[in-house]
């Protein structure tokens, strides 16, 4: 092979200079993404938790710079916003138990029991909800959830009826929502427990039932973990879905919205609660070291 | 099929594990497995030796329970349990990777099948104790398998498979992940328990030195059959078929027109390296002895020994083996490009072919 021509000369002399300067080198990688980090993820948080702290005019409505603590007060002590975070608590965990009881067997199955042709046609279905307008698939289960609708038809005959726009068709929409971000952890983890620690079990006197309990649940509960943080966080921050099928449903995503433009600093120390909800349940769930099968 | 219909050993009752006309297709077309008849007796130390792909891992997890025979049965101590699954047979399998489970301490792994059959607290502990000092591993117990070294997971799960007391111990290439000269330790080691158990052992390995130095009996599969059955010594001296030479020690072959010269008979016949002597082209061969006449192609010094690669005048190669007793790798090195005299024990010759 010829050299190259020379007007890759200048590239190549960067080249070699990049090559011995490895400090320039993570300089040239890392500046754009620790830029975008700092200034808009980080930032955008710092002014939030600074916000928290100012004050609202009463009769303009204008924020006033004045550092106070009334705000957090509010929302730890006014039962309204009590009964909103514990509301929006317990959808998270509803639609993240929700998800892994259904996931587990379905992620089983694409695992462990279907022809690698299946399996690739079960992980695009999986993914394929994804693709499609979150708005779209809010509003498609409005029409499932309305009265006289598809759920009502479905349920009618049986002496039942759709139990309309609420709690329950909110956790419903947000689990279906949040699903693919189950199955797919659980799958990976199922995946990737080796096919011999079930015939070792088996081989020892297992039946099937103890080979899951004893074998299969403790080696996957990580991904279960692993999974749950993606329902339990989105669930906390939905707001949207709420607006569409929850009806008069108030969670911390419109209680946050709604004081938006009324009274910016207490949005802002609302908004702090599933900040913490989530750090803390973070914390509780790399104990289970769950976040390293992520 | 050649096998020898010989009774399993001698002074051991028959009866362990039984196969009858066992076979596996997967997904209905390759032929894992095609015909294979068995007797392996109580107590045996038996190996099934083959190449990879040859089926002896598949027959392995046909007598366990993993997989289905597509025709055929599997017997264990005269009972029928071709339709039972793993867990209700009395045999218990040591995995090639040991399948360890990852979240248990070493206690509790070996414990498990106690566990699982509820074996009481107190007698589970003691077993799990007496299982481990036999393997030598006391003083393990509360430690986890990623903190143990592929020779102690290699025992655990040894003691994990003993310790339910099976009639018939499976071991699928043990000691493949193992370097060699764990591997030696371990040999000794699995003779000395199953020496002390009296359990029987199937054992399935690739490697012929394992099969020989460890086993009662041999079984050598090739593409799924049988080719021969014998214990070390008959399938090593008297292969029954060219395969069984070639891969039970260093294929030795003659045949066509180098047959009819140097034994006299048409076929295909095998000797030993290690059988043939190394002669001046001046020196007659015994009257018990075949001869041939040869260049010394190649010689490969492998230190304790050395190889003579030779072509034969009446066409194609034998290897012969001469201890270094008192020559170097210099010494030897010369003998390349002589002429020499092959001479062997005409008993030694043995027909593997038509």
């Amino acid at each position: 092979m010829a050299p190259p021509p020379t007007a890759a000369r200048p590239l190549r002399r960067a080249a070699s200079v990049l090559h011995r300067r490895a400090g320039l080198r993570l300089a040239l990688l890392l500046s754009a993404p620790m830029a975008w980090l700092v200034l808009a993820y980080l930032g955008s948080l710092a002014v939030l938790l600074l916000s928290a702290f100012w004050a609202v005019d009463d009769f303009t409505y204008d924020v006033e710079r004045v550092w106070n603590t009334a705000n957090f007060s509010t929302v730890l002590t006014e039962p309204v916003y009590r009964a909103i975070a514990l509301r929006t608590l317990g959808i998270a965990v509803a639609v993240t138990v929700i998800d892994a009881v259904v996931a587990f067997p379905m992620a089983f199955y694409m695992a462990r029991v279907a022809r690698p042709r299946t399996r690739k046609l079960l992980v695009v279905a999986v993914l394929t909800p994804l693709w499609a307008s979150y708005l779209v698939k809010a509003y498609a289960w409005r029409v499932i959830f309305s009265q006289g609708g598809v759920l009502d038809w479905l349920v009618g005959p049986l002496g039942l009826s759709s139990p309309g726009y609420g709690t329950t068709a909110v956790i419903v929409v947000l689990a279906y929502l949040w699903l693919p971000y189950m199955i797919l952890p659980v799958y990976s983890g199922l995946e990737n427990l080796p096919a011999n620690l079930l015939d070792a079990s088996a081989d020892l006197g297992a039946s099937a039932g103890r080979t899951f309990r004893s074998v299969v649940l403790p080696q996957v509960l990580p991904s279960v973990f692993a999974g749950s943080v993606f329902t339990f966080s989105l669930s906390l921050g939905d707001y949207v879905t709420v607006r569409i099928v929850g009806g008069k449903t108030q969670v911390l995503g419109t209680a946050i919205a709604d004081n938006v433009t009324l009274n910016l600093p207490l949005a802002a120390a609302l908004s702090c609660v599933p900040v913490v909800l989530i750090v803390g349940y973070l914390l509780a769930v790399r104990r289970t070291g769950a976040l390293e099968s992520l | 099929m050649k096998s020898d219909d010989s009774p399993p050993h001698p002074d051991r009752p028959a009866g362990a594990v039984r196969l009858e006309g066992l076979a596996k297709s997967f997904d209905g077309r390759v032929r894992a497995v095609d015909g294979v008849d068995l007797e392996i007796g109580e107590g045996e130390f038996f190996a099934m030796l083959g190449p990879s792909g040859s089926g002896k891992t598949t027959v392995l997890r046909m007598i366990a329970g993993f997989e289905r025979p597509t025709a055929g049965r599997v017997l264990l101590g005269g009972v029928d349990v071709t339709a039972l699954p793993p867990f209700d047979r009395d045999v218990n399998t040591v995995f090639q990777d040991y399948a360890l489970f990852p979240h248990m301490t070493i206690e509790q792994n070996v414990g498990y099948g106690l566990m699982v059959r509820r074996v009481p607290k107190a007698e589970r502990a003691e077993r799990v104790r007496a299982a481990l000092a036999m393997v030598r591993l006391e003083g393990f117990e509360r430690r986890r398998p990623a903190q143990l070294s592929g020779g102690q997971r290699q025992r655990v799960a040894l003691a994990r498979a003993l310790v339910n007391r099976p009639k018939v111990l499976l071991l699928d290439e043990p000691l493949g992940a193992l370097d060699l000269k764990l591997r030696h330790e371990m040999q000794a080691e699995l003779k000395r328990i199953q020496r002390e158990v009296g359990i029987t052992f199937v054992f399935v390995t690739h490697d012929q030195d394992e099969a020989l130095t460890m086993s009662d009996r041999v079984a050598v599969f090739n593409a799924g059959r049988i080719e021969q059955v014998g214990s070390p010594a008959e399938v090593y001296e008297h292969p029954a078929t060219a395969f069984v030479a070639g891969f039970v020690g260093t294929s030795n072959l003659l045949d066509g027109a180098a047959a009819e010269q140097v034994v006299g008979e048409t076929g295909l016949f095998s000797v030993r390296p290690e059988k043939i002597r190394i002669a001046h082209p001046d020196d007659p061969a015994g009257p018990d002895e075949l001869s041939a006449t040869g260049r010394v192609a190649e010689v490969v010094y492998a230190g304790g020994h050395t190889r003579f690669l030779v072509d034969l005048e009446a066409g194609g190669r034998l290897t012969a083996v001469r201890q270094n007793l008192d020559e170097g790798s210099a010494d030897v090195l010369r003998h390349r490009g002589t002429d020499v005299v092959l001479a062997w024990q005409r008993k030694h010759t043995v027909r593997v072919g038509p």
